[in-house]
Order: C-alpha cells, then sequence, then structure tokens
C-alpha cells in the first residue's frame, strides 16, 4: 500500500493506507484521531467535519490525493487546551446533549466564524444547517455560536 | 486504556463488599479512602489506580488531595444522568461538587440494580437510593469524626466535606475515612430538606463537557484495545430473506482483510430458548469481514456476492397501509379498558366525531451507529460499548455462548444516542459470536446505511377516535389502535381522558410483520398524544366551546383515588394548562400569530406545550413552543432545560419530517440523504418553565416529546384552516398554506 504524509494539527504524519481510504478512517484508525466522528460516511450529517487549509469539509469524503500539501485541523488540533472561543462557548452554554456530533458542529462554527466574524442570525444558521444533531441542541448551538462570534471581536 | 485500568481494579479490590441500604431499591454502596483534607481543589482527573483504596465499598470514593470520585450507575444517552445521578449523592454526602470526578460505573449486579437508561425512570427510582446512600457515609464519616472527639455526633456539623464539633474543631472526611469504613452502615438516615440543598437546583454543566468540546475518546466507537480487529457484517438486504450462498473471493484478496465466515449459528441457539429473540435480529446466516481497519472491513464487505432467498413475504409501506386500515374497520380487537357503555353512548349522542390518524416507521437514528466491541476468552467475555440494557445483554451472551453470568464483564462507554434503538442488544450479540469465532478482540460497526436498513424501528399505527357529545357533555370516547407487530400497553389506555369521561373504551389489534420494530422514545405515546390532543381540538370546535376549557372540564371528572389505574394527576394537570396558558401568551397573541395547544401525562411528568406559528411573506412558519413541565423537583435544572429542549424539537422534527417506507421488505430510504432528520434551520425557539412543587421526581426524557407533534398540527389548523391527520405534516405540503384568498383578505 502507498505511503502518505499527511500535516495534522501541525505535525507531518506517514500513513500507509489504500489511496481510497476517506480521510475520516485515516483519523480515526491511523492515527488515533478519534474526536472526528463518523456519521453517515456521504457528507450529509457533518459529524466528521474538519478544517482543510482552514475551510472547514467533511472527512468522509476527503481522500487523501485531495489534501495533499494542505493543512489538517481536527477537534483535538483546534486549540491547545480546549480554550478556542467556539469551545469556551460552547461550554459556557451546556451545548451537548449525547455529545457525539458536537465536534463536527464546533469545526463547522470555528471555521465559519474565521471568515464571517459578525454573523447575523441568518448567517449562523445558514452555516450551521449542514451538521445534524440528532438530540436537538440547537437552540444552543445558535446561542453558542453568536457568543463566540462576539468573544473572538 | 487507563479507564479500563480503574475498573478493573476497583473490581478487583473496591467492590468487595456489598451493602444493602437501599432495601429493594437500587443498592448503592460507597468507597470511601485516603485523607481528605479541608478545601483543597481537585485536579480534574486522578490516578485512581495509583491510589491506597479501603475495601469499603463501591461508588463513592475520597481521595487525600480532596477529590471525590463518584461512580454514576446508568448508561448515558445524552439524558444527563452522568451528570444528575451523582449530583444526588454528592448534595447528601454534603460535599463540594467542585471536588467531584464522576466516572461511568461498569455493569455490577451485585452492587448496583435497574442499571437501565430506559423509561425516564432513572432519577425517578433512584432517587431515594441515591439520597440514602450519600447520606448514610455522611453519617458515619461524622460518627468517626465524633468518636475521635469523643463528642456525640450531634454537635458536629459538615459543610462541603469538613466537619466540625462544638469548639470549633475540624477534621477532613479523609482525615476520618478509615475509621468510618469500619462502622455498620446505617439505614434510614435522615436526608435533607430542599431547603437545604446546596448541589441540587444549581445549573451544572454535563460532567464530560470538556472531554467531548476536545474530541475525547468516550464512545463506543472510539474504543480500541490492542490486537482488535474491525467487523464489517452482510446482512440480508431484505426482511424475510435468508443466506443461501456467498462468494467472498474478492473480498480476501483485498488489503487488511484478516478473515470471513458467516455468523448465525449461535444466535438461533439463543432464539431457541429466548424466541423472543427473533423480533429483534434477524436468525439469518451473515457474512462477517474481519479487517485490519473499518474502511477496509466496509470496502471489502462490497465486493462478496451474496445470494438470499425470500422465507417470508416481502412487505410494503402500500400494504401495511391498507392492513392497519383493515383492522380499524374489523372487529378483531382486544379491549385494554372499558366503562360505562360507548356503543349505547355513541348511540344516544347529539353530536358524533370520528377521526382517523396516520403515522409511519421511524428510524432511532442514532448519531452514533450501532457498534459493540466483544473479546471471548476462556477466563471472560469482555464487552465495551453503547448499550441501554447491560444487565440484559449481558444475560443474552451469557446464554449465547453458554457461559456463566459472572464471566460477562460489560463497560458501558458514553452513548451517542438511544431513543430506544440500545435498549435492544442485538448488535453486543452479534458482536459476541463474532468474537468467539474469529478467537480475537474485535468491533463491529454499523455503517449507517446498515444502521437505517436494518432496524428496530417505531412501527407504524393507526388511531381511530370517536366520541359522542349529548347535551353539550363529552359522554363516550372510543379510541382505537391498529399497529405493526405490538400495541400500547401498561398505563397508557389508563391516561387521560380516561377517568374523565363515563363511556370510555379503548380497543387494539395488530398486524405482525416480519419487520424488526421496538421501542422509540416515548413509545406509543410519541404519536397517540398528537392524535388524542388533535382530536380534543376538533371536539371543542364541534361542540363550540373553549378549546381548554374543554380540557379543564373534563379533569374536573377524574377522581384517581376511586381508581389505582389512574396515576396521572388533574390538579398537577390543571397547573400545567394554567401556567403554559399565562406564559405563553394565550389568547393575547398579534393577529399573524397563531397558537396550538396541547397537554399530556406520560413517564409520570405532566406537561403543556404551545406552539406559535406565524404567517411571514404569507406562509405559516413554526416559531417557537413554550413548554411547562411538573417533573417534581429538578435535580440540575441546567441539564433539564437541555433534556426538555431536545425533547420537544425531536417532536417537532419527527412529526414534521420523519417517514421511513418500506417496498419490497427493505426502507426506500438508508442514509440522510433521503431521510430527513430536524435541522437547525427548521428547529422553533422552545422556552421552558419547571413547576416548583417540591415533589419527587418524575420522568424527563421522553415527556416533552409527545405533546409537541399536537402543538405544532392545532397551531397550524389555527392558521392555515387545514387539520393534519398524517405523520410527517409534509408529506402534504399543500395542507401547510394558508388558502390564497386568505392572504388576500
Amino acid at each position: 500500500m502507498p505511503t502518505y504524509q499527511i500535516n495534522v494539527n501541525g505535525a507531518s504524519k506517514t500513513v500507509d493506507v489504500a489511496e481510497d481510504t476517506p480521510v475520516l478512517w485515516v483519523l480515526r484508525d491511523h492515527l488515533d484521531l478519534v474526536g472526528t466522528k463518523y456519521g453517515c460516511g456521504i457528507g450529509q450529517c457533518g459529524a466528521c467535519t474538519i478544517h482543510v487549509d482552514g475551510t472547514a469539509m467533511r472527512s468522509c469524503s476527503l481522500t487523501l490525493a485531495q489534501i495533499d500539501g494542505k493543512s489538517i485541523t481536527t477537534i483535538e488540533g483546534l486549540s491547545e487546551d480546549g480554550t478556542h472561543p467556539v469551545q469556551e462557548a460552547w461550554k459556557e452554554v451546556d451545548v451537548p446533549q449525547c455529545g457525539y456530533c458536537q465536534a463536527g458542529q464546533i469545526m463547522t462554527a470555528s471555521a465559519f466564524l474565521a471568515k464571517n466574524p459578525n454573523p447575523s442570525e441568518e448567517d449562523i444558521e445558514n452555516a450551521m444547517n449542514s451538521n445534524i444533531c440528532r438530540c436537538a441542541t440547537y437552540t444552543r448551538i445558535r446561542k453558542a455560536v453568536q457568543i463566540a462570534a462576539e468573544n473572538m471581536d | 486504556m487507563s479507564t479500563n485500568n480503574t475498573f478493573n481494579t476497583l473490581n478487583r479490590r473496591a467492590f468487595l463488599r456489598n451493602s444493602s441500604l437501599a432495601g429493594g431499591g437500587l443498592l448503592i454502596g460507597f468507597n470511601l479512602f485516603q485523607a481528605c483534607k479541608p478545601k483543597v481543589i481537585a485536579e480534574p482527573a486522578i490516578d485512581l489506580a495509583s491510589l491506597d483504596y479501603n475495601d469499603f465499598n463501591a461508588f463513592i470514593k475520597i481521595a487525600d488531595n480532596g477529590a471525590v470520585t463518584i461512580f454514576s450507575p446508568n448508561p448515558e444517552v445524552g439524558q444527563g444522568v452522568k451528570t444528575s445521578m451523582p449530583m444526588i449523592i454528592a448534595e447528601e454526602l454534603d460535599v463540594a461538587w467542585d471536588n467531584v470526578y464522576v466516572e461511568q460505573g461498569i455493569l455490577d449486579t451485585n452492587n448496583y440494580t435497574r442499571q437501565v437508561a430506559g423509561g425516564s425512570q432513572s432519577i425517578r427510582f433512584g432517587w431515594d437510593a441515591l439520597r440514602q446512600t450519600g447520606a448514610a457515609a455522611k453519617q458515619m464519616l461524622v460518627s468517626a469524626a465524633a468518636a475521635r472527639w469523643g463528642v456525640d455526633p450531634s454537635e458536629c456539623t459538615v459543610s462541603e466535606g469538613v466537619i466540625t464539633n462544638a469548639a470549633g474543631e475540624t477534621l477532613g472526611y479523609g482525615d476520618v475515612v478509615k475509621d468510618a469504613a469500619q462502622l455498620e452502615v446505617p439505614e434510614n438516615v435522615p436526608l435533607k430538606k430542599t431547603s437545604e440543598y446546596k448541589i441540587m437546583g444549581k445549573d451544572t454543566p454535563n460532567v464530560d463537557i470538556d472531554k467531548i468540546i476536545t474530541g475525547k475518546s468516550l464512545y463506543g466507537m472510539d474504543y480500541k484495545t490492542e490486537g482488535m480487529v474491525y467487523a464489517s457484517v452482510l446482512r440480508p438486504p431484505a426482511f424475510g430473506q435468508k443466506l443461501v450462498s456467498y462468494d467472498d473471493s474478492a473480498a480476501r484478496a483485498m488489503p487488511g482483510v484478516v478473515d470471513i465466515f458467516t455468523i448465525g449459528e449461535k444466535l438461533r441457539g439463543l432464539a431457541e430458548a429466548v424466541p423472543r429473540i427473533t423480533g429483534i435480529i434477524s436468525d439469518s446466516d451473515k457474512i462477517v469481514v474481519l479487517a485490519n481497519s473499518t474502511w477496509e472491513a466496509m470496502k471489502a464487505k462490497k465486493t462478496i456476492k451474496a445470494e438470499w432467498e425470500e422465507v417470508t413475504k416481502a412487505e410494503s409501506t402500500e400494504e401495511h397501509d391498507k392492513i392497519l386500515t383493515n383492522l380499524l374497520d374489523g372487529n378483531k380487537f382486544e379491549t385494554l379498558r372499558s366503562d360505562g357503555n360507548v356503543k349505547k353512548a355513541l348511540a344516544e349522542a347529539d353530536q358524533v366525531l370520528e377521526r382517523t390518524y396516520e403515522s409511519p416507521f421511524l428510524p432511532h437514528s442514532c448519531m452514533e451507529p450501532m457498534n459493540f466491541f466483544a473479546n471471548v476468552t476462556e477466563e471472560k467475555v469482555h464487552l465495551v460499548g453503547p448499550i441501554q440494557t447491560p444487565e440484559g445483554t449481558a444475560g443474552f451472551v451469557a446464554q449465547l455462548l453458554g457461559r456463566e453470568a459472572d464471566d460477562i464483564h460489560l463497560e458501558m462507554t458514553r452513548i451517542g444516542g438511544g431513543f430506544g434503538r440500545r435498549l435492544y442488544g442485538n448488535f453486543a450479540i452479534e458482536a459476541a459470536e463474532i468474537a468467539d469465532k474469529a478467537k480475537k478482540p474485535v468491533k463491529l460497526v454499523f455503517s449507517r446505511e446498515e444502521d437505517m436498513e436494518d432496524g428496530i424501528y417505531r412501527m407504524s399505527i393507526k388511531y381511530r377516535i370517536k366520541a359522542g357529545v349529548k347535551d353539550g357533555k363529552v359522554t363516550a370516547y372510543h379510541l382505537k389502535e391498529a399497529a405493526v407487530n405490538s400495541n400500547m400497553y401498561g398505563l397508557v389506555p389508563n391516561f387521560f381522558p380516561a377517568g374523565a369521561i363515563e363511556n370510555y373504551q379503548v380497543d387494539v389489534a395488530k398486524y405482525d410483520s416480519n419487520i424488526t420494530t421496538g421501542a422509540w422514545r416515548a413509545p406509543y405515546t410519541n404519536f397517540l398524544a398528537y392524535a388524542e390532543q388533535s382530536f380534543f381540538d376538533e371536539l371543542a370546535e364541534l361542540m363550540e366551546v373553549d378549546k381548554i376549557q374543554l380540557r379543564l372540564d373534563l379533569l374536573d371528572n377524574v377522581k384517581p383515588e376511586e381508581d389505582e389505574r389512574i396515576q396521572y394527576s388533574p390538579e398537577r394537570m390543571k397547573e400545567v394548562i394554567k401556567v403554559a396558558v399565562e406564559k405563553s401568551g394565550w389568547g393575547k397573541k398579534p393577529e399573524h400569530v397563531h397558537q396550538g395547544f396541547v397537554n399530556y401525562y406520560c413517564h409520570n411528568t405532566h406537561v403543556a406545550e404551545v406552539a406559535d406559528v406565524e404567517i411571514e411573506n404569507g406562509e405559516p412558519v413554526l416559531k417557537k413552543i413554550t413548554c411547562v413541565v411538573d417533573c417534581g423537583i429538578v435535580v440540575n435544572p441546567l441539564g433539564a432545560k437541555n433534556l426538555v429542549e431536545g425533547g420537544v424539537l425531536d417532536g417537532v422534527g419527527h412529526s414534521m419530517f420523519g417517514e421511513l417506507a418500506f417496498k419490497d421488505g427493505k426502507p426506500t430510504a438508508n442514509n440522510f440523504d433521503r431521510y430527513q432528520l430536524l435541522r437547525i434551520k427548521d428547529a422553533p425557539v422552545v422556552e421552558t418553565h419547571f413547576i416548583d412543587n417540591g415533589l419527587s421526581p418524575t420522568g424527563l426524557g421522553e415527556p416533552t416529546l409527545p405533546p409537541a407533534g399536537g402543538a405544532v398540527a392545532n397551531a397550524f389548523k389555527s392558521a392555515t384552516g387545514n387539520r393534519l391527520y398524517k405523520q410527517p405534516f409534509t408529506k402534504t405540503p399543500e395542507l401547510l398554506k394558508v388558502p390564497e384568498k386568505e392572504i388576500i383578505g
């Protein structure tokens, strides 16, 4: 099997996997970065969201070739100690219930706010509509993204 | 894994003694050891394995740095018991919550009972036992301190883990824990008054919040051990089919594939002993691909060519629709409750209203797909994963493998959603059969497609309700249920309006399908509440009376003291109705706001909800739900509010969008591209109010869901003039629009 170099959370990693292995499974099974979650495998639920050069993307639908030479950030690397403004807002609002989808929600929100630091309520809903939360923590996701936006100024 | 070591250490050393504090309730002991110095703030995580334990008992541990570890017994599916159950113990133990570290308990039938996440009952059943556990531990610690000082325990006071005597001397819990551990466990210890609570009643964040927001390993999907392989299973593509033969030559040649074999033999053995197991799991052989990674297993599985045969007929939604209607039209009913003479009262009525309500199958759609870890060795069967029923599942695995119950060691992970699906441990049973055959540690992982195609679904149900009105009073109420596979049970036939109407009858009929069905958050009531409460609105319109007054008048007739089957309280129901009217601004909204009202009782909890539908650019939009809940004492208001919001929105989402149709024995959707779940844009605001009455806690995980669909339907009726008789509501989009002439007018 081919060997790939990938840049994850600021470190260069070497993995030995089949070329069609989705980045999701490379992260989870080969690099032990299990914070990125499998939800649907077809880019519909957003649980596997990571940043590729700062853009939120679905790792279940990305191949290694597509991230060649790019920098990947996962939930584990969003901040050193869980103090990214989005993580702090998630904690302040106590967003999660089961928590399974929340890494994906946080990665979507953080990439969105980096590009749109002063979003309207509608902007927030448009950005977060791509991520499903089966526990329906949506009322708190709205609030947490707003708080994070205020704290990122 | 370090948590593994912790559990193993505890299991060997700390679970040696057993106490029966709770006398028939939940058995919870506690384990106290090491010195506890006053006012030392704990590190967030302590290395439990490195501590020198006193073998005292399980569940409460105190370390020399002031940290208290409390083991939470029940599975955590997102309902928040991993936070709220330890809060109850900590309150009576009288320690600072900041010094408490919570760990998930393992399955331990010697020390706990009812380690189940189901029926919204964890707090209700745990309430007395958890408080007694904390209070008994505190009393032993105080007694030990008093003995050391030579004073009477009644002269001592406790605050946040520090005991003070009349002379002002202090001892930390840790200073006296070794003495305390030698004392007899007291029974019936006095408990705090609600006014004395320092922890309960305060907003307390999820104990796992830091791990969740930083992506730490928490879930079954995340669990790994040395030498573990991943299993992906090829299952019958349609209900009613069995495996005939297969060709795995392509799969065997693929990278990472470790082995390919079939399972089913052991399961069929189990099904002989426990026939109901076939109601949740197909007894066909299934093909298992073992590989070194999840992707390799899933990918290789797709190359297997299998031949299946139809053993029982492939079913469809179209067919179910006719069958359920025929059942309602027919006379093959079982009567679950009958008061007076419904037939006679209907014949004598001045007005009769009859309506039929329809619901589809629903998958559970837990965000974490089904999965389980199993390792079967001569010494033990090690199971790890997300399960709502650890004890029952461990029992099935013991039977499956012909092992003693004590051989099964089951650890519960944090669970990425349950909703009833994980009451059924078919995935754990499969994982055990696979691991037994593979002779190595295995993690079984369902793809989303398998999760949706091989579910244990909420069954399709139709309700027909017929009521009679005479001299301005509701004199007859006849509820008929036609369901796939199973009917309402327990106290549901005795819920409102049972006891409120003189002539009342509940009849049920079912059709046996080969599609596996089971409990889905708030079984039966998740649909019945909408049917019943839509019906009452329509009945009020027919009678030309106020909708809420009709409900209040009916509640006046209810006398629970004369009928033990009636467990809802008319007084508590009237109170939630009153508060909902007030908080929602019922009847005081501007013209473009249309409201729908529902009150309901299930899981021992009384709820009223009001939905606000507003006309925006000529279109009705669901904007807000006001939810008033009487669940007694609220242990953790923050977690409880989260749970209420989630329940309400679950009810909104599934009544608006949820539908799993079948064709040729298969669901017509198998992933979130064609199966729609609620997303943020469609989620209304939820405003939550709790009734503060100081009564013992009741259920909360489920009871806010059932009323939501009815509130939405009633609000849309108010906005559009259209009654909604079928779920999901978006299936008839024309009924969700305001008639054009009204917009112009």
